[in-house]
C-alpha cells in the first residue's frame, strides 16, 4: 500500500500558502443551501492495521488464475507474463506518468511508442500503427469508423456473426446512432461459407468485419474474404489475436486493409474490467485516417535521433469537431508492456508460444471429445479456442460443479447465441499442462473432484 | 485563367463558370493567396464525381504542415470532374494556381450562389484585411 503523508502541519503549509484559515474556507464559495449539513454517512476512519485487514478479506474473494485451472478465453486470455515485463514496466518513469501534453518533452514515452508501432508492424505485416487505443472493442469501431470515412460509404457495415458478440455490440451502439446499417453475415457452421458473402455486398458496402481466428475458434478464409470485399470496392477490417500471428498468416499478408486487436495477451495478466490494450495498424494509404496518436522518428537540430508525435493536424486538440476521431491518447502502459512482451518473446518465442497452444488445444479438444456426451461443435481448424456441445444440454450446472472442483473449464454461448445454449468455449493457452487438460477431461467426464487437487 | 475573370469566396476557392450546352459548369481552385498562407503543403485530398454539393458543403481538405483545412463549395451542383493527379503534384498549386491548380468541376444545377461571390477587386480588400 503506498504511505502518502498528509499531516496537520502539511496541510498547514498548503493553508498558509494560498492565504486561508481553514480547508473549511475552501468552500466558502458554496452557497449554504446547496451544502450538506451534516457529516457524510459513511463510516469512521479505520487504522492502518484495520485498513490493512479489510481489504485483504475484501481481495480474498477473488478468485484468479493463480488458484483455479483456468481454460476461460474469448478475449482475455491467460498467457504467461515473462518478469522483464514487469521488471521495465514498473519503473516510476513509465509506471506513474499520465499522457504528455507537451509530448517531445517525454522522449522515453515517445520512443516507447515508437517501438511500440515498428513491433505492431512486424508482427502484423501492416504498414503503419498507432501508438494503441483503449481496447479490442472500440480499436474494431474505430476501424469500422475509418472504413466508411475512406471510402465514403456510409450506407453498409456487414459483420460477420463469429465476431466477438460484444464487439459487435460496441459496434450496435455506435452505428445505431448513424445512418450505417449494421449487417450480421450468419456463421451457423462456425465460420462463414464464403459464398454468402458476395450476395450482401454492394456499392454502398464499407466494409467487410472478420475475426480471425474467430470467436469459436475457427478459423476464417481471409483471403477469400479480402478479395470479395475488394471486389466491390469495400475494406476488410480483421479483428486477430496477436499471439495467433506466431503461426499464421499476417492480416497484411492477407490482403487485410485495417487490422485491429485486444493486445491484453502480449504481457499484460487477465483483468477483469481493464484496462486493456486497442491494437490498431493499416495500410499507409489510409495513414491519414488512422485515428489516435502517432510517434514518429527524425533527427534534432544537432542530428541526434529524437522522436515526436507526428499528424497531429488531425487531433482533437488541433481539428476540433472535424478531427479524425475523439480518441485523442493511447494506452501507454499496456502498449510498453506489449512492446517489452514482443522484444522479449522474439520471433521464435512468438512461434513457440502458438504452437505450445495449438499443440494442447488439439489434445484438448479431442480428449473431451472422446466420450459419448461431448463434441466439438464445429470441424474447421481451430488455433487456441474450441467449442464443445454437451449432448446432455446441461452447460450452466456442468461449469458450475468444474468451478467447485477447482477449474473454469469454458464460457457458456447461450447468452449470446440463442441455438448455442448447448455449448461452451473452451480456451488452452501455453500456460496449460496436460495433466490440467486431463484434469479438465475428468472433471467434466464427472469422474471425482478430488482428482484436480492432485494434478493441479 | 486570369484571377481579375474569377469570382472568390469568403473561404478562398476560386470559381470560373463556363458554357458546356446548355449546363453550366463551374471550375473551382483555391486563390494563390490561400496557398501562401497554408505555406508548405503536404496532402491534399478532393471529393469523388458525383457528389452533390450545396454551398458551404466541404468537397475537401488540404493539409501543410501547419494545419489542415477544409475546402468549401460556393456553388451548388453535383461533381462532374476532379484533378486526380492534382494530390501527387501538389508544387502545381504554388506554380499555377489559377490553372492546372484547379481542383473540381461542378455542373451547375442552380447559379444562384453566384451572386454570393466576390469579385476579384473585392476579394483583393478581403485578403489585405487579413494580412
Amino acid at each position: 500500500m503506498p504511505y502518502i503523508i498528509n499531516t496537520a502541519q502539511d496541510q498547514q503549509v498548503m493553508l498558509d500558502s494560498i492565504g486561508l484559515e481553514s480547508i473549511e474556507q475552501l468552500f466558502d464559495s458554496i452557497p449554504d443551501t446547496f451544502r450538506l449539513q451534516r457529516p457524510l454517512n459513511i463510516r469512521a476512519a479505520m487504522c492502518e492495521l484495520e485498513l490493512e485487514q479489510h481489504l485483504s478479506q475484501l481481495a480474498d474473494r477473488n478468485d484468479d488464475t493463480s488458484r483455479k485451472i483456468c481454460f476461460l478465453g474469448g478475449g482475455s486470455y491467460d498467457h504467461f507474463v515473462p518478469a522483464l515485463v514487469d521488471a521495465i514496466a514498473s519503473r516510476s518513469e513509465f509506471y506513474t506518468s499520465y499522457t504528455p501534453y507537451q509530448p517531445e518533452v517525454s522522449q522515453g514515452n515517445l520512443q516507447a511508442m515508437f517501438e511500440y508501432q515498428s513491433l505492431i508492424c512486424q508482427l502484423t505485416g501492416m504498414d503503419v500503427s498507432n501508438a494503441s487505443l483503449y481496447e479490442g472493442g472500440t480499436a474494431l469501431l474505430e476501424a469500422v469508423l475509418m472504413a466508411i470515412s475512406v471510402t465514403r460509404r456510409p450506407g453498409k457495415v456487414i459483420v460477420l456473426e463469429s465476431v466477438h458478440p460484444e464487439y459487435r455490440q460496441v459496434l450496435q451502439t455506435y452505428l445505431g446512432e448513424t445512418e450505417s446499417e449494421l449487417f450480421t453475415l450468419k456463421t451457423p457452421t462456425g465460420a462463414l461459407a464464403v459464398d454468402e458473402l458476395a450476395a450482401e455486398l454492394n456499392d454502398q458496402t464499407a466494409c467487410v468485419v472478420v475475426q480471425h481466428p474467430n470467436f469459436f475458434g475457427c478459423l476464417e478464409d481471409v483471403n477469400k474474404i479480402a478479395d470479395l470485399a475488394h471486389q466491390h470496392g469495400a475494406l476488410l477490417v480483421q479483428v486477430f489475436d496477436p499471439i495467433s500471428l506466431g503461426i499464421l498468416k499476417r492480416p497484411g499478408d492477407l490482403g487485410v486493409d485495417i487490422a485491429v486487436a485486444e493486445g491484453q495477451s502480449l504481457g499484460t495478466p487477465m483483468l477483469y474490467g481493464g484496462p486493456y490494450l486497442g491494437i490498431m495498424a493499416c495500410r499507409e494509404q489510409f495513414l491519414r485516417r488512422l485515428p489516435g496518436r502517432i510517434a514518429g522518428q527524425t533527427v534534432d537540430q544537432q542530428g541526434k535521433r529524437c522522436w515526436v508525435l507526428t499528424l497531429q493536424t488531425r487531433e482533437q486538440h488541433i481539428r476540433r469537431q472535424k478531427a479524425t476521431s475523439n480518441i485523442c491518447t493511447n494506452q501507454g502502459l499496456l502498449a510498453l508492456r506489449a512492446a517489452i512482451y514482443l522484444a522479449t518473446m522474439g520471433p521464435t518465442g512468438m512461434q513457440e508460444v502458438a504452437d505450445l497452444c495449438l499443440q494442447k488445444a488439439r489434445y484438448a479438444c479431442d480428449q473431451v471429445s472422446t466420450g459419448t456426451r461431448f463434441e466439438a461443435a464445429f470441424t474447421h481448424p481451430v488455433f487456441k479456442e474450441f467449442v464443445i456441445r454437451d449432448r446432455e444440454n446441461q452447460v450452466a450446472s456442468l461449469l458450475a460443479e468444474t468451478e467447485q472442483s477447482g477449474i473454469l473449464a469454458g464460457i457458456p454461448l447461450g447468452t449470446w447465441y440463442p441455438e448455442l445454449t448447448d455449448c461452451f468455449l473452451v480456451t488452452v493457452t501455453e500456460k496449460r499442462s496436460k495433466s490440467q487438460i486431463d484434469t479438465l477431461v475428468q472433471s467434466l467426464a464427472g469422474e471425482s473432484s478430488h482428482i484436480s487437487a492432485i494434478h493441479a | 485563367m486570369k484571377p481579375e475573370e474569377l469570382l472568390f469566396a469568403e473561404t478562398h476557392e476560386w470559381v470560373h463558370v463556363s458554357k458546356d450546352g446548355d449546363n453550366q459548369i463551374a471550375t473551382i481552385g483555391i486563390s494563390s493567396f490561400a496557398v501562401e498562407q497554408l505555406t508548405d503543403l503536404v496532402y491534399l485530398e478532393l471529393t469523388g464525381t458525383g457528389t452533390m454539393l450545396t454551398p458551404g458543403e466541404e468537397f475537401g481538405e488540404v493539409e501543410s504542415v501547419k494545419a489542415v483545412s477544409s475546402l468549401y463549395s460556393p456553388v451548388t451542383g453535383e461533381v462532374v470532374e476532379v484533378n486526380t493527379g492534382l494530390s501527387d503534384q501538389l508544387d502545381t498549386l504554388n506554380a499555377d494556381p489559377y490553372d492546372a491548380g484547379w481542383m473540381i468541376k461542378v455542373k451547375l444545377s442552380d447559379d444562384q450562389a453566384l451572386s454570393n461571390l466576390m469579385d476579384h477587386t473585392a476579394y483583393q480588400k478581403q485578403c489585405a484585411g487579413e494580412h
